[in-house]
């Protein structure tokens, strides 16, 4: 395995290892680039994934620590916990559930789709669908996408089949077992899924794509890429032309080291990495790098998210196999009849009795809290995920006050719904609700969204460098060696997941980044 | 489709007086799915016995579910007591909360609130105090330390880990068998 030299400037850093990170480094390490990858967390191996939601919420999750504001009632109830995601190499992709699909066209020109919506920030994206399709190919190739390139779909499960019954009764057309990047065969030589449930706690089979264990051993195959656990970033550093130079890094004894740089990439989700460039101001930049738009942190998208479970009078034992294991697709297209614009995915959920009692309905008790809970073995669920609207004020800023153990300000975390978050959540419980009635719940459960999994848009790419932080391809506007490789690149959120479109933007990053070096322009 | 066996395991009284050690008392009891007397609550090292069994009415109030029997919120509460023992603030904030409890079941019903004898006047009480550092500690702890114990989760048809048994694929993941045909 490659090893290079702290004072090696020839080298990509890549911070974070995530569907961004992880993919970019395998994708630049193939076409024979030196990479760096610093990665915050510890490097822990599928088999030591945890069956058991608490004691793996401890193994993997981000519990550093993160303030946070604003009306959304994940402020109330995990005021310490605004997200949901992963410190861990490999990142969230040790944590999704493996919904691999791609945005709608409108969803890239939501500006010019929608229209003006007072205090949404809307802007279409730099890139059209027509461009990114090839992308997407790649990337469902790479991560082995079901119903994709011959792949059959994942056989459903009890949730699913509850779920398909309802769309059904109600007229729903587009229901099925998803696109998943879980192998519902043996591919790229990892086994088919074994419906183990217990997909956000890390997939023991290594069924599900992760960048843990695809791209980065692939990566670190070529002798191309060096990846550097427990290595938290806390500043990047440029030179007097304004060129970025390298990273600052705690490394895993605390010790802080510099590791030079050609290029630094930043893929550490969408808290962290406009975190990381507001903390490496400097007199030449005291807004932040790459910050002449005031963008950096804005724009803090997080879905319209809810959940519905059900109780029925038999059982459904919801949580054996795949946790997201179907969708319907029927509400994803942009239909402002509604009384909103965008659309929302429905796509089955199962969480274990420790997180139900957790998250059903945060801070409630007694009878209503506690019958809810004997129908755990006879409930199906949902998760209702949607585009939300990018606005300014939902913002990452640095908290004035705390800090952490490397003397950094840590991330404060503002939101408020959006009017139009909120009329698509009530449209999308409403339905998840008549999904289940239609097979004869006895009881529906609206559940509030859960701290943040899909976090976006907070150094957003625009055409227009005052616009946005990043340009078509991820590269800042103001600093040209400098690149955004995560979720933060989205300029809207669309309604499906975005896994996919992270992997497909970093290929196509990759693609850019060889092209750019070998030119000579970076 | 296959069920979960939710009975208890066992129902065979056994008395646990002298048992050397907090929290394996309720521990052990639980494990064995046995009934259990107030021995549990005398061997406390810094809240009171009486604190103690007020705690655990609280807990069964704050989270009631008839089908589990004392042990279960015994195992969730005992703790507490190990906690208030190394931290003072600890010890005042539950020695605290009850007293207050107390006194508020006192002035209502000329009892403690132990002996409130009907569940839903032990709500109101608890109602009252819901917004206090006393209660938001208790009722946040409680969800976790009840719910993640591995022997409440059969009780509640929730089998736990199973990739080291296979993942469900062969047992039970697409069984059900009453949904009307799509």
């Amino acid at each position: 395995m490659a090893k290079f030299d702290l004072n090696d400037s020839s080298v990509v850093v890549i911070v974070g290892s995530g569907a961004g990170g992880g993919t970019l480094g395998n994708e630049l390490a193939q076409k024979g680039v030196k990479v760096v990858i610093l990665e915050a967390g510890p490097r822990i191996e599928n088999h030591d994934f945890i069956n058991d939601e608490w004691e793996s919420f401890s193994q993997l999750a981000w519990t550093d620590a993160r303030t946070t504001s604003g009306t959304w009632r994940v402020a109330k109830d995990f005021s310490g916990l605004p997200a949901w995601i992963v410190k861990a190499v490999g990142g969230s992709t040790v944590h999704w559930a493996g919904a691999s699909l791609r945005f709608d066209e409108h969803e890239f020109r939501v500006k010019s789709t929608y229209g003006n919506i007072p205090g949404a920030n809307l802007l279409d994206w730099p890139v059209t669908l027509a461009e990114m399709e090839p992308w997407y190919a790649k990337a469902e190739n790479k991560m082995g996408v079901t119903r994709t390139n011959g792949i059959p779909g994942l056989p459903g499960n009890n949730n699913f089949k509850v779920l398909e019954a309802g769309a059904k009764k109600l007229g729903y057309k587009t229901v099925h077992t998803g696109n998943m990047a879980i192998n519902s065969q043996p591919r790229d030589g990892r086994g088919s899924c074994q419906q183990i449930g217990f997909c956000f706690q890390g997939c023991k089979s290594g069924a599900k794509w992760s960048t843990l264990y695809t791209e980065i051993p692939k990566g670190e195959a070529t002798g191309n890429l060096e990846v550097r656990p427990g290595s938290m970033v806390v500043k990047i550093e440029h030179d007097a032309s304004g060129k970025v130079t390298g990273v600052v890094y705690a490394d895993e004894q605390g010790a802080m080291q510099r590791q030079k740089a050609r290029i630094v990439a930043v893929a550490g989700n969408s808290i962290e990495s406009p975190r990381l460039l507001l903390n490496s101001a400097s007199p030449m930049f005291p807004d932040g790098l790459a910050n002449s738009s005031g963008q950096v942190g804005r724009n803090y998208m997080r879905h319209m998210t809810g959940s519905v479970y059900a109780v029925f009078e038999k059982s459904v034992h919801m949580y054996r196999g795949t946790t997201m294991a179907g969708i319907i697709r029927d509400e994803a297209a942009n239909n402002p009849k509604r009384g909103f614009v965008g659309g929302y995915e429905m796509e089955t959920l199962s969480i274990g009795l420790p997180f139900m009692a957790a998250f059903l309905n945060p801070g409630a008790w007694g009878r209503s809290f506690t019958s809810a809970l004997d129908g755990y073995p006879r409930m199906a669920g949902m998760w209702l995920v949607g585009e939300d609207m990018p606005q300014e004020t939902n913002r990452i800023t640095l908290d004035p006050v705390v800090k952490d153990k490397f003397g950094q300000p840590v991330a404060s975390v503002h939101f408020d719904d959006h009017p139009n978050d909120v009329a698509m959540r009530a449209h999308a419980y409403k339905q998840g609700a008549a999904v289940y009635d239609a097979v004869g719940a006895t009881v529906t459960y609206p559940t509030p969204p859960y701290p943040s999994t899909h976090n976006l848009g907070t150094n957003r790419m625009s055409e227009k460098p005052r616009d946005g932080v990043v340009n078509k391809f991820g590269q800042s506007h103001d600093i040209k060696n400098l690149f955004v490789s995560d979720g933060s690149q989205f300029t809207s959120g669309a309604a499906c997941n975005p896994t996919l479109t992270i992997v497909a933007l970093a290929i196509r990053q990759a693609d850019y980044i060889a092209g750019a070096m070998q030119k000579k322009e970076i | 489709m296959r069920e979960i066996d939710r009975r208890s395991k066992h129902s065979r009284r056994v008395f646990l007086k002298g048992a050397a050690t907090a929290v394996p008392v309720a521990a052990v009891a639980t494990s064995v799915g046995v009934s259990i007397d107030n021995a549990w609550a005398e061997e406390t090292s810094a809240l009171s016995p009486a604190t103690m069994k007020t705690l655990l009415k609280v807990a069964r109030d704050i989270y009631p579910h008839d089908v589990l029997g004392d042990s279960y919120y015994i195992t969730a509460i005992k703790p507490w007591d190990g906690k208030a023992a190394k931290d003072p603030a600890v010890k005042s904030l539950i020695s605290d909360g009850i007293a207050r409890l107390d006194q508020n079941a006192r002035d209502r019903h000329k009892v403690p609130y132990v002996e409130v004898a009907w569940e839903a006047d032990r709500v109101v009480l608890l109602k009252e105090i819901e917004q206090s550092a006393f209660f938001q500690k208790v009722r946040g702890d409680l969800v976790v330390s009840l719910y993640n114990q591995k022997e409440v989760w059969p009780r509640f048809g929730y089998e736990g880990s199973s990739a080291e048994l296979g993942g469900y694929i062969n047992r039970g993941f697409a069984d059900i068998d009453w949904l009307p045909k799509a």
